[in-house]
Parts: structure tokens; sequence; C-alpha cells
């Protein structure tokens, strides 16, 4: 007796889960944390991408297309760290979903699965556009995006547990592939270590820190400040005595004052994609360091 | 027998646990172990991949010692440790704000013509320097079901008023959200719009004749937000009518319904927008104010009656780099009236029926042509309507002098704006003011001030 009960529970226990097993719907803030979503979570997985590569983080608006997303959304993974402050908590305050808000298990943040550079010993609004937490521009790291990938797929099976195998299993395949992918990168890439480097904004110091390019000077001079003509000036006469190799900017940022600067201290100015999308090659995550790092190769020639 | 299928593999199922037990157990330690295995595998990754990291900082700084700037130390030291205490204190924004007005004709009897005074907010304000309200801020969670926010103007007058205060739910499912407290109403696009994001100096005319700047609520919000993709937003309000158009009434209950709905969404990468349509009724009893006619006269009155509003509104914004953007936006409002007015031109009270139909409109661009500059124009328009008036009381008829023939309130506004950060803004707006429309333009400069200090607020569509 107890035994078909146990039976008809159990079936019906089945039967109750079935609904619940339609992809997950995920409302992901930029196109890296989007396409690791989708490696991770496959066909079980809806990913919608609030920015495209070609867009500013910091600047975006909470548009009322985010907002329906938000609605529906059974997860958000965002950067965290406060880079996504101007306008993520608009989206999940005006969504009405309980499932996304802070603390919920649908609200995931990839800072929270790292260790992030540059973590300010004081704040102050005259330093320029500082996060409190630390640098937010993680992605540019691989090393990052593979314990990232580990606490997505934790949060994943956590909000789909009947698929905790299927995730684990992408999981293993994703995490042994980028392996493979990243000990290729890293020995392609090293001829680049202690090669100098002008960056933009400092939304390129974990590739810096990861490829061992040496930062020697910063185009705005102070994060989220844009350069004057008398900054760029100094700049130049700081930089000629021992040009740097390399200027690198985003495909996102107005490449006016790298140019300037570039023809200046005879150094090129290198257009990386930053974001899943920022170039025709940067089609996945794998995608964006392989031409990246070509990128920056051909250019040290 | 197709049907029958998932059936048997149900039954199937749900017959393994029972055979496999022994073998279950196995399995399950086998699982166990690799889920262990697999964990410490990740920990020592993880910490691997950090001392990595901590190396080739490390030299990447002794590399970079002659010329670099140092960069920040890499230890963690979060903000929020600075004491249990105050972990918990809500965010904190402060909102400066100031202009310096000229105008070419005397700021005292400016009016909307044909419209009653909807409050103090309305008009340029005085000449020369003036103190704008400083808004301070304070949000915070307050429990895992509740958030809340209060923002005090503190007036140059040394008043402090309450701009806003209310709580809202953050744990309601199915896009369900409720509001209560004093709050904007979410009626029209530029209502909820705080006064330091606006584009221009001062609301449109329109908003400042139907609620005297802005619709301030004491009361209750119920907003559904649709699960589609379109954005889809519909929305009930209700309150105590203390705000203009309406007054307190002398009676239990509350004063008038307000519906709204919004949608919204995007065209490709570059462009969003969002329209909406808002209606609210309410209720006036002995209400202050009348309209003014083009010589500037009115009689001591009061309104009694039903007051409706109707409310359209629309917003295209196009960002194709995140250097420019153009923003169009566009509402439209119409107020039918009607009751009683009570005049009393010689000390001798006197009651007519009223029934008026007033509207307007305004459509604004503002062009962001640089990553710090924008530019804009705004242009207003108003029709005050035909009032119908018909005395009651008294026969013959009296004239009372009041405007019974359309006025047409208009203004040209040409704005610039330099944002130095996403915190501070200086703005130069001119403006070409027939709000009274008497045949005599008011040439109006204002510069303009607003920083924002404390915490980064987010900005709302």
């Amino acid at each position: 007796m107890k035994k078909s009960l146990n039976i008809i529970l159990v079936s019906l226990a089945a039967l109750i889960s079935l609904p619940a097993s339609a992809a997950l719907k995920v409302l992901a803030t930029t196109p890296d944390w989007g396409a690791l979503t989708q490696e991770l979570g496959g066909e079980r997985v809806d990913v919608y991408v609030a920015t495209t590569a070609m867009q500013d983080v910091h600047r975006v608006e909470a548009r009322p297309s985010l907002v329906a997303r938000a609605r529906s959304a059974d997860l958000v993974v965002s950067t965290g760290a406060e880079l996504e402050v101007g306008w993520l908590p608009v989206l999940i305050q005006e969504s009405g979903n309980a499932r996304i808000q802070r603390g919920a298990s649908g609200n995931f943040e990839a800072a929270s699965a790292l260790r992030l550079l540059e973590v300010p010993s004081s704040l102050d609004r005259s330093m320029g556009d500082i996060h409190p937490q630390g640098n937010p521009h993680v992605q540019l790291d691989p090393h990052n995006i593979a314990l990232v990938a580990r606490a997505l797929t934790a949060r994943l099976s956590a909000l789909d547990p009947a698929q905790a195998a299927f995730y684990a299993a992408r999981a293993k395949d994703f995490d042994a592939r980028w392996s493979t992918a990243l000990t290729a990168w890293e020995q392609k890439a090293a001829p680049l270590k202690g090669v100098r480097v002008v960056i933009m904004h400092r939304d390129q110091v974990y590739l810096c820190h990861w490829l061992g390019l040496v930062e020697v000077a910063s185009i705005e001079p102070k994060p989220g400040v844009p350069p004057t003509a008398a900054y760029l000036g100094s700049l130049v006469g700081k930089l000629t005595p021992e040009p740097p190799k390399l200027i690198l900017l985003n495909a996102y940022n107005d490449p006016k004052a790298a140019n300037w600067l570039a023809e200046r201290v005879h150094a090129p100015a290198v257009v990386l994609p930053f974001s899943v999308g920022g170039s025709p090659a940067a089609k996945d995550l794998f995608g964006l360091f392989d031409d990246t790092i070509n990128k920056l190769l051909a250019a040290n020639k | 027998m197709k049907a029958l299928r998932p059936v048997a593999a149900l039954m199937a199922l749900a017959t393994l646990p029972v055979i496999a037990s022994a073998d279950e157990d196995v399995a399950a330690l086998r699982a166990e172990l690799q889920a262990l295995k697999s964990e410490y595998g990740a920990r020592v990754q993880s910490l691997e991949t950090r001392i990595e990291k901590l190396e080739t900082a490390s030299q990447a700084t002794a590399d970079a010692a002659a010329l670099a700037p140092a960069p920040s130390p890499v230890e963690p030291a979060p903000a929020s440790s600075s004491g249990s205490a105050s972990a918990f204190n809500p965010a904190m924004s402060l909102i400066l704000g100031g202009t310096f007005t000229n105008t070419s004709r005397d700021p005292a009897d400016w009016r909307i013509a044909g419209f009653a005074p909807a409050g103090d907010e309305s008009g340029p304000g005085e000449r020369s320097f003036n103190l704008g309200e400083s808004e301070l801020t304070l949000s915070a969670s307050i429990d895992p079901y509740f958030s809340g926010v209060l923002t005090a103007a503190i007036t140059a007058d040394n008043e402090i008023a309450v701009e806003e205060a209310f709580f809202r739910t953050t744990s309601l499912l199915n896009g369900f959200s409720v509001k209560g407290g004093r709050f904007l109403s979410s009626v029209g696009y530029l209502n909820e719009v705080h006064a330091h994001a606006w584009d221009f100096t001062d609301q449109p005319l329109i908003y400042q004749a139907m609620f005297g700047g802005q619709l301030r609520q004491d009361g209750l919000q119920v907003k559904w937000l649709a699960p589609t993709d379109l954005f889809l937003e519909l929305g009930a309000e209700t309150g105590n009518g203390d705000a203009y158009p309406a007054t307190r009434l002398e009676s239990n209950g509350f004063n008038g319904a307000t519906l709204f709905a919004h949608v919204g969404g995007d065209i490709g990468d570059t462009t969003s927008w969002r329209a909406g349509a808002s209606w609210l009724t309410q209720q006036a009893e002995n209400r202050a104010g009348a309209p003014v006619d083009e010589s500037g006269t009115t009689a001591f009155d009061s309104f009694t009656g039903d007051s409706e509003t109707w409310v359209v509104d629309g917003v295209v914004k196009w960002k194709p780099s995140p250097r420019r953007e153009l923003k169009v936006q566009a509402e439209y409002m119409r107020r039918s009236e009607d009751g009683t007015y009570v005049f009393d031109p010689a000390g001798l009270a006197a009651l007519t029926n009223y029934r008026n139909t007033q509207s307007g409109w305004y459509l604004q661009g503002v062009y962001q042509f640089a990553p710090r500059w924008r530019v804009g124009a705004r242009y207003d328009s108003l029709d005050s309507g035909n009032a119908l008036y018909t005395p009651a009381a008294i026969d013959p008829p009296i004239d009372f002098g009041l405007p019974s023939s359309a006025l047409h309130p208009e203004r040209v506004s040409l704005m610039l704006d330099w944002s130095p950060s996403e915190f501070s803004r200086l703005r130069a707006q001119f403006d070409w003011d027939d709000a009274r429309d008497d045949g005599e333009t008011d040439r109006i400069l204002r510069l303009q001030y607003v920083y924002g200090l404390g915490a980064h607020g987010a900005h709302k569509y």
C-alpha cells in the first residue's frame, strides 16, 4: 500500500515539475554575460542582452523594453560592483518581479565570484568615476570568466534543480574548452608581456594584468573624465622620452583622442572589441579573446 | 498508443527507486565524492589563479614603477566595513540648484492668461540670483518586502517641504507593485521626473497651468506590468485631493481617481520609445483662484465642481553612439470643469454656473551633440477655452468682466547645457514668453546650475 502511494506521489511530483521545465528567462546586462549564460545553459536558457558592445555600460538608460524583460526574467546576470548602478536598480524596482530583487536567487552579480582590482582605499567624487567595490570591468581576464562560469552554473542549478546534471555537464565541457583556449592564448600572447601601453579608460586594466602589459598612462586623466587638450599635450611631453608601443581603446570609445596621441608618440592605436560583438570576429567569448590577442600581436610587430 | 508512452515512462521512473535502492546508495556516495572533488578542484584552481594574478600584478607594478601612475592597492577594503551601526543607513543624495534670472517684464504680473493660478511654482520666478530648492533624498530597503524614499526640499524662504515620502512594495509577484504616501503621480511623462533631471529650467506651460508644476498625490498607487516583451504598464491612483486641481473634501474616503497606461519598446539597437495616456477625475470644493483676463483683472472667487483631465504623452530617444543622443517628446492635456463659481466683485457674493474645456501641449527636442553638451528647443501652446458662465442666482445676468474669449498663451524656449560629469550641469535658457497673451513678449534669460552630491541616483527613462 505504502509503495503504491509512493509511486503515485513520485509520479505526481514528476507531473507537477513538468511545467517548470520551460527554459529559464535570463536578462544579461552585457553581451559577455549573455554569451557565458548561453554557453552554460544551452537550450535551457532564453537569454536577452540589455546592451551591445557599442554602448557604454555606465550610461545605459532604463528603457521600457528592458523593464518589460526584467518583469518576466527568472534570472538577471549583471556585473555588479556598481557598474550598472545608473540603470539596473530602476529596472529591478519597476519590474514588479520579486524573483530578481537584490538578495533573491534570481539576482546574480559576477563580481560576487571575483576578487576585484583597484579597490579604492578612500572615496571621493573628485577622483572621477570610481567604484567603491573595485574596478568592475572584469571580463577581459579569462580567468575571471572561468570563475564566474562556476558560480553561474551553481546559480542556474539552484534555479532549475531538475536540470542540475545538464548544467554540470555543460559547465564541465565549457571549462575544458576554456582551459585549453586559455593555455593557447597565454602561449600566443607571451611576446606581449612587458609591452608598454597607454590605456583609454580603466576598463582595460584586467586585460593588462592578465597579459602583463605595462600601463604607462591613461588617456582619461581620471576615470570617466574626458581628456582636455592641455592634458593630452602634457601626456605627449611625458611619453616622448620613452614612447609606448601601443595605445589601447575599445570599440565603443571615441577614437579622436587616441588617434591624436598615436600620431604624436608614433605608436599605433589598437581598437579592441572589449565585449562580445565589439568586432566581427568577436562572435562569442572565445572569439573575443582570439580577436583581442590577434589585434594586439598584429599591432605590436 | 502514443498517449500511453509518457505514462509508461513515468511509471518506469517511479518504480526505479524501489528496485535500485542499494545501487542508488553507492551511486549517491560516488556522486557526493565527485562533488567534493570538483568543489576542491575549483577552489584550488581559483587560489592558483589569484596567486598568478597577484604575481603578474606585482611584476607589472615593478616594471612600470618608473613612469606609470601607481595603481591603487589590490587588497580589498570594502567601504561598508566602516561601522556596523552606520552600515544600514539609507542612501543619501543632495541636489543643489539655483538660477540667475533676467526678464524684460515685471515677473510679479506673470500669469497664464485665461487659466486659474495653479500654485506657487509657476512662472519664471524673481529677478537676479535665486536659490533653488535644495533637495535631500534618503532611500533604502525597509525589509525584504518594502523600500522607502523621502525627498525633502529646503526652499530659499527657509522652509522645509516634503516633496515625496513613500513606501513601495518590492516582493509582489506577477508584475504588481504598490506605492503609498506622498509621491509624484505617474500621469503623463514629465510629471514623475524630478526637477534636477528636467531638460529645461522649468516645466512646460501646460504642466504649470494644469498641475502647478507637478501633480503630487497623498494617497495610494497600484501598478501592473504586463508579462509581454512589449512594455505595457497599467496603473491607478487615488488620494486626498490636496493638490490642484482638486481640494480636500469635507467627507470621509478619498478624492478622485487616476488611471494611466504606458507602452514602450525599442526600434533596433539605437531607438527607444514610450507613449501613454492618463485620465484623472477629481472634485474641488471652494477652490480659490480664478481665470485672469488679458487686462490682468480677476474677482475674488472660488470654484466647486467636477474636474476631468486627459493627458496623452510620447517620447522617442535615438542614441546612435554613446556620445550622441536625440530626444523628442510631446504631451497634450485637456481638462473639462463643470460646477459653480462664487464671485465677490464688490463684497457681494454671487453664484454662477461655470463650464469650460481648456487644453494645451508642448513639443520639445534635445540633442546631445558632444559628450558633455546638449542643445534643446521647446514650444508651448495653450488654449484657455470659451468659458460658459450662466449666472444662476441673479436675474438679469450681470457682466462680471470675466474672460469669455479664448486666449492662447504661447512660449518658445531655447537652451544649451554643459555637464562636466554626471553630477553637475550648467545651463543657459532663453524664453520668448507670451503666457500673458497681451501682445507684449517677455524675454527671459535664465542661467542655472544643478549639482548632485552623494549616492548615484538611477534615473527613470
